[in-house]
């Protein structure tokens, strides 16, 4: 727990007052407002007050309605098989450079490019390495005597064209953040292993990732609640096409916002989507409050055996 | 940890090689594309990498700043020019914003006990997790028929300043609980005000943690789309809207566009080479400090 300091009564809130105040009036506001939002039947050429109160009829339409339970299910598969790649590479790349080598820190700055690079910039990188005829991909492949990939126009290859985009930039992610919960991990454990004679795989399975487990499952959490925002790279690879094969929420909300002008109905999305990202949020904070207890008691346990 | 290297054996080099190769690939064939000229990118006979490199592609995009026309320049389209003037405001200007509110915002969090602290800090994790997709729809009726901010820089910096403020204030904390409570105390014997205790000693201390927070921040502000496109007019968008604009269906003039995209992404790079530990950190402490 924190120190505190001593101080007037109110000078919490003058430090808090700015952020407050931005918060309240640019993110809570705006949030309340989308609540109120999903129950209206709302254009953009409306103000807010014109539009007509529905009640429930935007959610009711959004259930009987085939394409968004679709992107519905595209947003989920698509976070599911995104997230478990991720983690299986970037725990696997972790644990293969988690040893001391030169260059470790160029290396390292190396696979966090992808991550840094514009969401915008990393879709068109993959919309021209996947183009029928100039693209990388399809060149190599026809040179070497094999048809080429619809990569974009098949719409089970364009899925598996946004998961390959989004693990190539995500991946480096959880490599960072594995590798630095590996380093942080108390010697004396593994070294006491490597004298019982434990052979490398034991020590990962029986020390490292058991140890790690904590910080890797709120990892986990944080990519799942990101690959649920992912917008940007799918809208320039496929804009959710073809058909509905790759539009998933965040890109059919913006769509029905922009498109089809149905503000009321986007709004009724975006608070569904909002309630499931609270609801994980909310899951890792009382899994790692539960977490960091019992990894504090492990570690006191594991120092006072080396003593 | 010891300096001395492990001996790995050969395979484990090519694999690594290999890596690096997936890793940078991709950014690697944008910058050898944005030097090519369409008729080579169409051109099956000329490799990936090994062709006679033009600039002409970066002059096009840039025609704006030059000093000399280019005679392949028939029409000079300043739309990217004035976009990149608009990307680094907005970008700047709401980092700046961002940093100094959130970090006495997570000053106080970290160092005061008063009323409704754990809701407070509740309420600045859960609006982390806000996507920008969500508050496309009110933020566009807002700002367009409350505040009057549409189009306007204001707009922009507002909505982007509010979206990092809650990760901002989320890594500061972990940099803050960092800082030795003692020098505070001293300085307070020494007659200081909570003020200047926080701009004279505090901030000094977090110098890397802020410097965390400014990439993610300028980061996101500079790569972000969605509500740039919903709030931006046609003087205020910014280079991911200009982009995004230019990409039509069939006819893309790949070249061109990788030039753009290079641009836009040489920022980043710059930043992720000189400050990959800061991030790297700043990462960790976002992250694991849940």
């Amino acid at each position: 727990m924190s120190v505190a300091i001593k101080a007037n009564r109110l000078t919490p809130y003058m430090f808090l007052a700015p952020a407050g105040l931005i918060l309240i009036f640019a993110l809570l506001y705006p949030i309340g407002y989308m609540v109120y939002a999903s129950f209206l039947d709302w254009s953009p050429s409306q103000r807010i007050g014109q539009a007509e109160f529905i009640g429930f009829r935007n959610y009711v339409n959004l259930w009987g309605d085939e394409a968004f339970r679709e992107s519905f299910w595209v947003t989920i598969r698509f976070a599911a098989i995104v997230v478990t790649l991720e983690m299986i590479l970037g725990v696997g790349l972790a644990l293969l450079l988690d040893r001391n080598l030169k260059g470790m820190a160029v290396l390292r700055t190396v696979f966090i490019l992808p991550m840094m690079i514009a969401p915008i910039v990393v879709g068109l990188m993959w919309r021209y390495m996947y183009h029928p005829t100039v693209g990388i991909f399809n060149r190599t492949l026809k040179s070497l005597g094999f048809e080429g990939i619809p990569w974009l126009s098949d719409s089970t290859w364009s899925f598996i064209a946004i998961v390959i985009a989004d693990v190539w930039q995500w991946t480096p992610f959880i490599f960072i953040l594995a590798l630095a919960a590996m380093q942080s991990l108390p010697r004396s454990a593994l070294e006491a292993a490597e004298i019982d004679g434990a052979s490398e795989w034991q020590k990962i399975l029986m020390i490292k990732l058991p140890l790690m487990m904590p910080v890797l499952i709120v990892t986990l959490l944080l990519r799942l609640i990101d690959a649920f925002k992912v917008l940007e790279v799918i809208l320039v690879l496929t804009n959710g096409g073809p058909g509905l094969s790759t539009e998933i929420l965040a890109l059919r909300i913006f769509r029905t916002a922009q498109e089809f002008q149905e503000l009321g109905e986007a709004a009724a999305m975006s608070n569904l989507l909002l309630m499931l990202l609270m609801a994980l949020t909310i899951g890792m904070f009382l899994y790692n409050r539960v977490q960091e207890a019992r990894v504090a008691r492990q570690r006191a346990a594991a120092e006072k055996d080396d003593d | 940890m010891s300096a001395q290297t492990e001996k790995q054996n050969p395979a484990f080099y090519a694999l690594i090689v290999a890596l690096v190769v997936m890793s940078v690939g991709p950014i690697a064939l944008m910058l050898a594309t944005s030097f090519k000229t369409n008729v080579d990118v169409y051109d099956a006979s000329v490799p990936a990498f090994f062709f006679s490199p033009t600039i002409k592609n970066y002059e096009t995009v840039l025609c704006n700043f030059l000093w000399y026309e280019p005679e392949h320049v028939d029409y000079c389209d300043p739309t990217f020019g004035r976009a990149l003037v608009n990307s680094l405001i907005v970008g700047l200007i709401s980092t700046g914003l961002t940093l100094t509110i959130g970090c006495m915002a997570a000053y106080a969090l970290v160092r005061f006990k008063f009323m409704g602290r754990g809701a407070v800090s509740m309420t600045t994790l859960l609006m982390r997790m806000v996507p920008p997709a969500v508050l496309l729809v009110p933020v566009f009726g807002i700002w367009t028929f409350q505040y009057g901010l549409d189009q306007t820089y204001t707009g922009i910096i507002l909505i982007y300043t509010a979206m990092n403020l809650p990760f901002v204030i989320w890594i500061l904390q972990s940099f803050i609980v960092q800082v030795p409570i003692q020098l505070e105390e001293a300085a307070r014997m020494d007659g200081a005000n909570p003020f200047q205790v926080f701009f004279l000693v505090v901030l000094p201390i977090i110098q890397p943690g802020l410097a965390a927070a400014a990439i993610f921040t300028f980061r996101i502000a500079w790569n972000e789309f969605l509500l740039a496109n919903a709030l931006s007019g046609r003087s205020t968008r910014t280079v991911p809207v200009t982009i995004v604009n230019s990409i039509t269906e069939y006819d893309i003039n790949w070249g061109v566009i990788m030039a753009t995209g290079m641009l836009l992404a040489i920022p980043p790079i710059l930043f992720t080479f000189v400050a990959s530990k800061q991030i790297i950190t700043g990462m960790t402490a976002g992250a694991v400090k849940g």
